[in-house]
């Protein structure tokens, strides 16, 4: 379904670096995109989306392509068939769920879809209602909603479930698994939490600073096998010695180095829960 | 009297006109500046301002040499349009368009550049053209910018001086407009006179900024 190679500048916090991806994806597979923040996630869903013109490469989707470099192919995001779900929604704070489903319609003959979509994420209740009077789960299952209107073949998902709280993330990777079945997509999702990614898909890329440095099935989370203690590969030292990146299993990890140690790339070291570090929660 | 209401309407007709001119005109330049990465758009961005920084005389000078049948582009206007601008409604209607330029664009602009990015990128991922974007999703969630830019541009135009008297003069129903006919009321010293189109255009001002401050007010269920 999906064949591309792509290649573009990142301008990450960790420094420049360069997204180069070649990869083929087939229809109905349910693809997580993994790794840490700058490796080139969500710039690879932009460039499959149209969002983000790519630097060179190609992109072919079905028979049609998307994007072809050396023959300056290009079709704008509103020319191709796909489904964007955004890290913040963007729904229309103008139009009620209802108009948000609607609007997303080609033609008002497929009206019939959004009484569907509307069950699906059980939203009819709330179908009347404008945005900004939604919560954050229920604004998640309108832009789920909102992406699948226009029956696209290929849904881009940007963590969308980052923001909401653990049992509505559970409800909200049930509908996502639903509507995949259903709508028979092929999905890719961007995603931090390696719950997530085990519990929705397939197939995972792991990506670290524009590269694929993994590609295969899902891993049980690490933290349910292996207590509270890693053992882990130190892969980079990074901002002069104060932290090191490490790889534990499918996870990627930036740690802080304990005052008055230095680590080398290659060695092996375990992780206590002692250096992990905490945030405070969400509120 | 009928001189009296013969200008105020003529006063309205022409801030109006340049209002209606604007709104498409405007929208589809700050539209243009909000969204292009070109370098002509520091270059139109300071031309758009250039009448907030201008005293109008300066404008209406150039326009009347502009529009004059001894320069190329006047008699270019006369002989190959037939459209003799200089001492006309026409001619005080195009430096009108001018002069108020910034007051519609700028809010507009700002407007835009406040909407999330990924409102206009989630209309194009759902197959929307730009045009129905604009329409659909970007306009009406900057409603308060275009309120503002409508009110002040209409607000301005009515209060214009300089402008219309270079290339307008005082022509009674074609161009004198409410602020020509007070000064030339207190020049002949028929206060009585000035203070009737004073009182009106102080009235009018009041009620726009009003009616402006209260549908521009925030309502905490619909506020993006």
């Amino acid at each position: 379904m999906l064949d591309l190679y792509l290649v573009k500048a990142l301008h990450s916090a960790a420094g420049p670096a360069t997204l180069d991806v070649r990869l083929t994806i087939g229809p109905g597979e349910f693809v997580a995109l993994y790794g840490p923040s700058g490796a080139g996630k969500t710039t690879l869903l932009r460039l499959l989306a149209g969002l983000t013109r790519p630097d060179a490469g190609y992109l072919r989707v079905g028979e049609q392509t998307w994007y072809d470099g050396p023959q300056r192919q290009w079709r704008r995001p509103e020319q191709r068939s796909i489904g964007y779900v955004f890290q913040d929604y963007a729904l229309f704070p103008n139009m009620t769920v209802r108009q948000n489903l609607t609007f997303a319609l080609t033609s008002h003959r497929d009206a019939a879809i959004v009484a569907e979509l509307l069950a699906l994420t059980e939203l009819e209740q709330l179908a009347h209602r404008y945005p900004a009077q939604l919560s954050g789960g229920q604004q998640q299952r309108v832009a789920l909603a909102r992406a699948l209107a226009r029956r696209p073949r290929l849904l881009l998902l940007d963590e969308p479930l980052s923001a909401v709280d653990n049992p509505t993330r559970l409800r909200l990777q049930q509908m996502l698994a639903e509507a995949h079945q259903r709508f028979e997509l092929t999905t890719i999702m961007v995603s931090h939490d390696p719950a997530e990614v085990y519990t929705l898909a397939g197939r995972v890329l792991e990506l670290d600073l524009g590269r694929v440095i993994r590609d295969g099935q899902p891993v049980p989370p690490l933290t349910q096998s292996n207590g509270l203690e890693l053992t882990a590969t130190v892969v980079e030292v990074l901002s002069d010695g104060r932290e090191v990146r490490l790889v534990a299993g499918a996870t990627t990890l930036v740690v802080p180095v304990p005052a008055g140690q230095t680590y080398q790339p290659g060695q092996v070291v375990t992780l206590t829960a002692a250096a992990w570090g905490i945030k405070p929660p969400q509120t | 009297m009928h001189d009296y209401w013969q200008t105020l309407a003529l006063t309205l007709r022409l801030a109006a006109l340049t209002t209606l001119i604007l709104l498409v005109i405007g929208t589809a330049l700050a539209y243009w500046l909000a969204y292009s990465r070109s370098w002509l758009k520091p270059v139109t961005e300071a031309l758009v301002g250039l009448p907030l920084v201008l005293p109008p005389t300066v404008l209406g000078f150039y326009l009347l040499l502009a529009f004059s049948p001894d320069t190329g582009l006047g008699r270019f206007l006369i002989d190959t349009l037939g459209v003799r601008l200089s001492f006309t409604f026409t001619g005080v209607l195009v430096g009108s368009l001018l002069y108020s330029l910034p007051f519609m664009v700028q809010p507009l602009q700002a407007g835009f550049e406040r909407l999330p990015p990924a409102l206009a990128e989630a209309a194009a991922t759902l197959g929307k053209s730009r045009l129905t974007t604009l329409w659909r999703v970007l306009l009406p969630n900057c409603r308060p910018a275009l309120l503002s830019g409508i009110v002040l541009t209409f607000a301005h135009t009515i209060g214009e001086f300089g402008v219309v008297l270079m290339i307008g003069g005082n022509i009674a129903g074609q161009t004198r407009v409410a602020s020509i006919a007070i000064y030339d009321a207190v020049e002949s010293q028929h206060y009585a006179q000035a203070n009737a189109y004073a009182l009106v255009l102080v009235a009018l001002s009041l009620i726009l900024l009003l009616i402006l401050a209260a549908l521009t007010r925030r309502r905490p269920n619909r506020a993006a």
